[in-house]
């Protein structure tokens, strides 16, 4: 005899806990960018271009090529993340999904941060991991190197985050564009000033850890209040 | 007195309002200027270090403190737009902001021509000038976001946002000169204490701070009333003030 | 009046140039933005009480036969 109601267990199923849905929508992220490298690769392969028209425009001589290669690196990180962070939420916004993450259970502030963490695990990380490489084409004294990857990590992190503030207040925005990149490049810039002072003063051999933990103190207040600002600002573009 | 913050939230009645009190302060304003940049200009002695370009300083800081304290108005407004839904609120927000960008822009200029003279470069990448010039992009920020957006109640609540997140930068501006060592001089007016500036410069850089922030709330409230007034355009009242001004 | 001449105002010890032309940029822009405003309004006025004297004149028909 076949009954035609459903089992009663599957009526009172709950829906998951914040941190398992926040885990399995990160695991979502990482796995559609899995899909797609070459969209992983665009921002290094930009960091790897645009290292390379430095030399190119200013001429190869090593020393004042040194001199300028913590800024010359640095600017580049931010430009590739710049360029990624508009495409954090756009898809799902597109399809709809993103409607329905913001009537979801589960507190929007975390769904935020994994988004934003997605992005940095295939963004901000690979640029840090992959910097030495480039940091050794222009010619960056080698003591640099570890304060290069460490700023790089920190600060590309609060880059995800105040990115993906901008990201969220232009998704519903048809003609974005350069809009993004206005409104999130003042906030770019202290990151910009305390990431390149760090490798600048590895480069002199004075110690770089009290801007690195200036750069860690913005992560900080980044993580605890930019997902407000994006939870915010993707109620904002979904309403519109 | 609730009924007193209700009643701004009317459309003709803050119209009204705002225009009776422009109707002296507009002109006190402009009085205030005058005197006060007459009095900058003129008649006072030149600086015993810099000579009479340190009169530049009565534009210049007066319109850096505006700049500074009108972020704050369009932040709060802003806030209270979003917790409140005040429609008001929004429209003041909205109006801050070129007023702000131009004001900061006047400052930066100001400086510029000023630091010539006396440190001998146009700019220099301090941390205070650094962070004034980020004011400014926040401001036109701000600005193009709410030009982007169709929807203007939208618009307004992102716009909203955006300053509030932006609003972190303001007290790195105001204490960056303490913080860093700059070419850029520490704050020489103290409200606790002794400032270490002369009473005879003191007194017109006060009357010009003052005057300036008329010049900000006059530009705020003109710029109010033209907004309410494109805003309600389908209402009678409109309507008849439009027959009215022809006549 | 501290100068003693008109010149002397105009010149200020050679920080003259620099001392008039941040005033008068300042001046510039705080003109604009105090006559900004006026100028939208009183725009926006016009064009609607123009818009009114439209409406009450009604459509103009053409009677022309053509």
């Amino acid at each position: 005899m076949s009954s035609g109601a459903p089992a009663a267990s599957t009526l009172t199923q709950r829906s998951p806990g914040t941190l398992p849905f926040c885990v399995s929508l990160l695991r979502r992220q990482l796995t559609l960018a899995a899909r797609r490298p070459i969209e992983i690769g665009n921002p290094l392969l930009f960091f790897a271009m645009v290292v390379a028209l430095f030399p190119l425009g200013l001429g190869p001589a090593p020393d004042q090529l040194a001199g300028f290669a913590p800024g010359i690196l640095w600017i580049i990180a931010l430009l590739s993340n710049l360029l990624t962070s508009d495409a954090v939420f756009r898809s799902d916004f597109e399809d709809g999904s993103l409607e329905q993450l913001l009537l979801a259970p589960q507190p929007l502030f975390m769904s935020v941060l994994a988004y934003i963490g997605a992005h940095w695990l295939t963004t901000g990380l690979l640029l840090a991991l992959v910097s030495p490489v480039f940091a050794l084409m222009i010619n960056l004294p080698t003591q640099a190197i570890p304060a290069l990857v460490a700023s790089l990590l920190l600060g590309t992190a609060v880059l995800s985050l105040v990115g993906g503030i901008g990201a969220a207040l232009t998704v519903g925005l048809k003609r974005g564009g350069m809009l993004i990149s206005l409104l999130i490049l003042p906030f770019y810039m202290p990151v910009l000033i305390f990431g390149s002072a760090a490798v600048q003063n590895a480069v002199l051999g004075t110690p770089a850890t009290p801007y690195l933990a200036i750069i860690a103190a913005m992560l900080c207040l980044a993580i605890a209040l930019a997902p407000l600002a994006i939870a915010a600002g993707l109620r904002i573009s979904v309403d519109a | 007195m609730w009924s007193f913050f209700h009643k701004l939230g009317s459309p003709p009645w803050l119209y009204r309002i705002a225009g009776t009190i422009l109707r002296w302060l507009l002109p006190l304003t402009l009085v205030t200027l005058a005197v006060g940049l007459c009095w900058g200009l003129l008649f006072t002695a030149p600086d015993f270090r810099q000579g009479n370009s340190y009169r530049i300083i009565y534009i210049h800081v007066p319109a850096a403190v505006v700049a500074l304290a009108g972020y704050y108005v369009m932040a709060i407004a802003g806030a209270v737009s979003l917790i409140w839904r005040m429609k008001m609120a929004d429209i003041a927000m909205k109006a801050c902001a070129p007023i702000g960008a131009a004001l900061t822009f006047i400052a930066l200029v100001t400086g510029a021509i000023w630091g010539k003279p006396t440190w001998g470069t146009w700019w220099v990448w301090d941390a205070r000038i650094t962070s004034m010039l980020i004011l400014l992009f926040l401001y036109l920020g701000v600005v193009a976001l709410y030009e982007a957006y169709d929807n203007k109640e939208a618009a307004g609540k992102a716009c909203a946002v955006l300053s509030l997140v932006g609003m972190v930068n303001i007290p790195i501006i105001y204490k960056s000169v303490d913080w860093w060592y700059s070419l850029h001089q520490p704050a020489s007016i103290k409200f606790t204490g002794d400032s270490t500036i002369d009473p005879s410069m003191l007194y017109p850089l006060l009357l010009m701070i003052g005057a300036f922030y008329a010049v900000f709330t006059c530009c705020l409230l003109m710029n109010m009333r033209a907004e309410i007034l494109e805003r309600e355009a389908r209402t009678n009242w409109v309507k008849k003030l439009a027959l009215e001004y022809r006549a | 009046m501290y100068f003693q001449s008109f010149n002397e105002a105009l010149v200020m010890d050679g920080h003259g140039g620099y001392v008039w032309a941040a005033y008068a940029i300042s001046l510039l822009v705080l003109s604009l933005i105090l006559l900004a405003p006026r100028r939208r309004q009183q725009r926006f006025l016009r064009q609607m009480a123009g818009e009114q004297k439209r409406r009450q004149q009604g459509p103009t028909v053409n009677t022309e036969v053509n």
